[in-house]
């Protein structure tokens, strides 16, 4: 895994860290990873021939007995692919992909079509329990409804009855197709474009599952909904979409979690998210993301390729999307925003960690259209081990964009000597009565810090994880309750020697 | 100098200690003994040593010892981690306290507690019972509230951080504390609520070690032992009045001074 970067500022500092030796060797062991998703659910699946070409489209599409339009809109994306060059410009470095070697379509067996959860096969259910998801009726979480895609399939969706209710549509994106054709076939590749990069024509071609969100005019979804992916197969993509629509005056917080065993070979995971909010809409939209990163010496672990984005299409509507990235092998992602309507919001909190050989190339894409739209990014990237964390992100203020406003704080630590740490900002703006602010920052986690925490009784790890959340307290802030929790300990976890 | 009768056994025993940075020797042979319910002063010129000596104490990583033990209520502990350390009871006043951003205070302190009281086998407390503690011991240092929810010492004013430090010192309840230069940068009305709020958290079980340059703090703690450091060396010891003469002669007087023995 050769790491191309050239002009990257390699963040040497002549003072270092830790001065000696014996502390050197302590940030070894604190920043070990332990990885405690990385079993595998010994399931019979229904897996479709490895390799990409028309005839296995048509396949996927077949299975999922998909309506004509959607068939169409597969194949002209894998055109499209066809002619595409795999992207370059993040100067990551990975093994090339062999895109003829994965398998397209995998699926746990089923009974035909499943009418409650009791019908769920229960190894499957087992291991979203053990994922800290539980599904059934009994033991479900209160508070959020969710969604648990597994492989290439969402298996089951918590709350449906209680969210109809509601007039809210939460559903996986396979069965919106069926029931809700007329949303999807308007709304679907209209934010993210089959054409807009190389992943997302990819998904486009071969997505196989995701979630569907539908919250109508007027109504503030009752609880927060979620969805779970989770990676099982070592051999097969995932390549999920999701799509939410927001109606007028609407609001809903999605959040969502993921995790893959651990396999000495790199899965691909290539989703597509778009989200649409209509007049005073708002919609949150908070990631997790904890796929397998690899081991000690980057074998194996996710590559994540993924599009996110978002559409302000209606006036003082909000799309704001917060993110705690600390997995995958390489993150390749930038959830973004269209702001479209007059006086809309978009925001972007991010916590990115990287250890060991990660890279993680992460950012977002404020795209401001319409006259006085905001905007607000704030990133904090953590690098540990040998690993690479850049920021990118592009400001534009459009023609029209008068009156728009921008502000950006992008924050890096570094653990270690051996991190490096990137901020690449983009700033494009055609309207001279606009504001774009931005400000950024690398520190590294002082010795003096250290010993300070220590000399109040306060052990070393506890003193670093202490320090790396108080790093991401306002990324922190913005995440719902309990995922904050989750964050914190997570990173915790992410950073500390031996936690079981 | 010191009396030969004590009744208790000394929390502090620094025996001959040398130690460097950087392999430049700081410390050139310190002995240094503190016994329960003692107040002692260090002073001295700038770079003689005594932060360097205060820092050992703790346990900082950048000084190795060369030579000489540290010895807590008769444990060695020279390879005792800074924390193992703070939790058995001893404690450093920071001259310059370290910013932590984005921690808050009220956790920094809670968990901190927590950690000695985890030692002295007391029940750790949550966050309310610790709001409960932390409101009474705040009076000590006549420190608003609103200090807790701030992150640790950002943007504290020079004497907010140094009264936060004495907070600590009331919470962590220390067998020993050593005070580096508690009192610079303090405004007299301050310097009364510093100086006050060690007394009333010190008892005839603890030991005060106070690192100063000025007389001030010493009419408001008076200290049993005052000792003059020069060039890692401790070269004079006396009672409170060896301060006084030091205020008026200046450090000059003890140029001439060698290391008594």
């Amino acid at each position: 895994m050769g790491v191309s970067f050239v002009k990257v500022y390699k963040a040497y500092c002549n003072k270092l860290f830790l001065d000696n030796m014996v502390k050197e060797n302590l940030v070894k062991d604190v920043v070990k990873e332990p990885y405690k998703y990385g079993f595998v659910t010994d399931i019979e699946t229904e897996k479709i021939a490895k390799g990409l070409n028309e005839d296995i489209i048509r396949l996927i599409s077949q299975k999922k007995e998909e309506p004509k339009y959607l068939l169409d809109f597969r194949l002209k994306a894998f055109k499209k692919w066809q002619k595409m060059d795999e992207p370059d410009w993040a100067g990551l470095g990975y093994k090339q992909i062999d895109y003829q070697d994965i398998i397209y379509y995998s699926a746990p067996k089923q009974k035909e079509k499943i009418s409650s959860l009791d019908e769920v096969d229960p190894k499957l259910l087992e291991t979203f329990d053990k994922l800290g998801i539980p599904l059934t009726e009994q033991k479900k979480l209160t508070n959020v409804a969710v969604d648990a895609v597994f492989d290439s399939v969402s298996i089951a969706t918590t709350f449906r009855e209680e969210l109809a209710e509601h007039g809210v549509i939460f559903c996986s994106i396979s069965e919106a197709v069926k029931n809700h054709s007329d949303l999807i076939e308007k709304y679907l590749g209209t934010v993210v474009p089959a054409s807009d990069n190389y992943f997302a024509a990819l998904n486009s071609a071969v997505f196989s599952d995701g979630s569907f969100v539908y919250i109508p005019k007027g109504v503030k979804c009752p609880m927060d909904l979620s969805s779970y992916f989770r990676i099982n197969s070592g051999d097969s993509g995932q390549f999920e979409r999701t799509l939410i629509i927001a109606e007028e005056l609407s609001s809903v917080s999605y959040l969502e979690g993921c995790t893959a065993p651990m396999f000495d070979t790199n899965t691909l995971h290539a989703a597509v998210v778009e989200l649409v909010a209509l007049d005073d809409a708002s919609i949150k939209y908070s990631t997790v993301q904890n796929w397998y990163a690899g081991d000690e010496e980057g074998v194996g672990g996710i590559f994540n390729f993924v599009t996110k984005r978002g559409k302000c299409l209606g006036k003082r509507s909000k799309i704001s999307w917060s993110q705690v990235e600390t997995g995958s092998a390489i993150t390749w992602k930038y959830p973004s925003c269209l702001l479209l309507g007059e006086e809309s919001i978009g925001e972007f909190y991010s916590v990115a960690l990287t250890n060991n050989l990660q890279q993680a190339d992460t950012g977002t894409k404020m795209i401001h259209i319409g006259p006085k739209t905001k905007s607000t990014i704030v990133s904090k990237g953590i690098s540990a081990g040998n690993s690479i964390n850049s920021y990118r992100g592009l400001v534009k203020m459009g023609t029209k964009a008068t009156g728009s406003r921008n502000y950006s704080q992008c924050d890096s630590m570094l653990i270690g000597d051996q991190a490096s740490a990137n901020t690449f900002p983009y700033i494009k703006s055609q309207q001279p009565n606009s504001e774009i602010e931005h400000e950024a920052s690398t520190c590294r986690i002082s010795e003096d810090q250290l010993f300070y925490l220590q000399s109040r009784g306060i052990e070393f790890e506890e003193a670093i994880s202490m320090m790396v959340s108080g790093f991401c307290r306002d990324v922190f802030n913005q995440l719902p309750m309990e995922f904050a929790a989750e964050a914190d300990k997570l990173l915790a976890l992410k950073l500390e020697g031996s936690v079981g | 100098m010191q009396s030969k009768m004590k009744e208790s056994d000394p929390i502090l025993e620094v025996e001959n200690l040398f130690a460097s940075t950087d392999n430049l020797p700081i410390l050139k042979g310190v002995s240094l003994t503190v016994f329960p319910g003692e107040i002692h002063a260090i002073m001295g010129r700038n770079g003689c040593g005594k932060s360097t000596l205060s820092k050992i104490i703790a346990g900082h990583p950048s000084y190795n010892i060369t030579n000489g033990d540290i010895k807590f209520s008769g444990e060695n502990i020279n390879s005792l981690e800074p924390e193992e350390r703070a939790q058995s009871g001893i404690f450093l006043g920071f001259q310059y306290p370290i910013e932590i951003p984005g921690v808050s205070n009220l956790e920094f302190l809670r968990v901190s507690t927590n950690a000695r009281r985890k030692f002295l086998n007391k029940e750790e407390l949550d966050t309310f019972d610790f709001e409960e503690l932390v409101k009474e011991k705040l009076e000590l240092v006549k420190m608003d509230h609103a200090f807790l929810s701030r992150s640790v010492n950002q943007g504290f004013s020079g004497g907010e951080k140094k009264r936060n430090e004495i907070l600590q010192m009331a919470l962590l309840e220390p067998k020993i504390a050593i005070l580096d230069e508690t009192d610079s940068g303090l405004d007299i009305d301050a310097l009364r609520i510093v100086a006050s709020g060690i007394k009333k958290i010190s008892n005839a079980q603890t030991g005060i070690i106070l690192i100063t340059h000025y007389q001030r703090l010493l009419d408001e703690i008076e200290p049993n032992y005052v000792h003059v450091m020069a060039d890692g060396q401790i070269i004079k010891t006396g009672g409170s009045d060896l301060a006084l003469e030091l205020e008026k002669k200046g450090y000059e007087w003890t140029d001439n001074f060698v290391k008594e023995t």
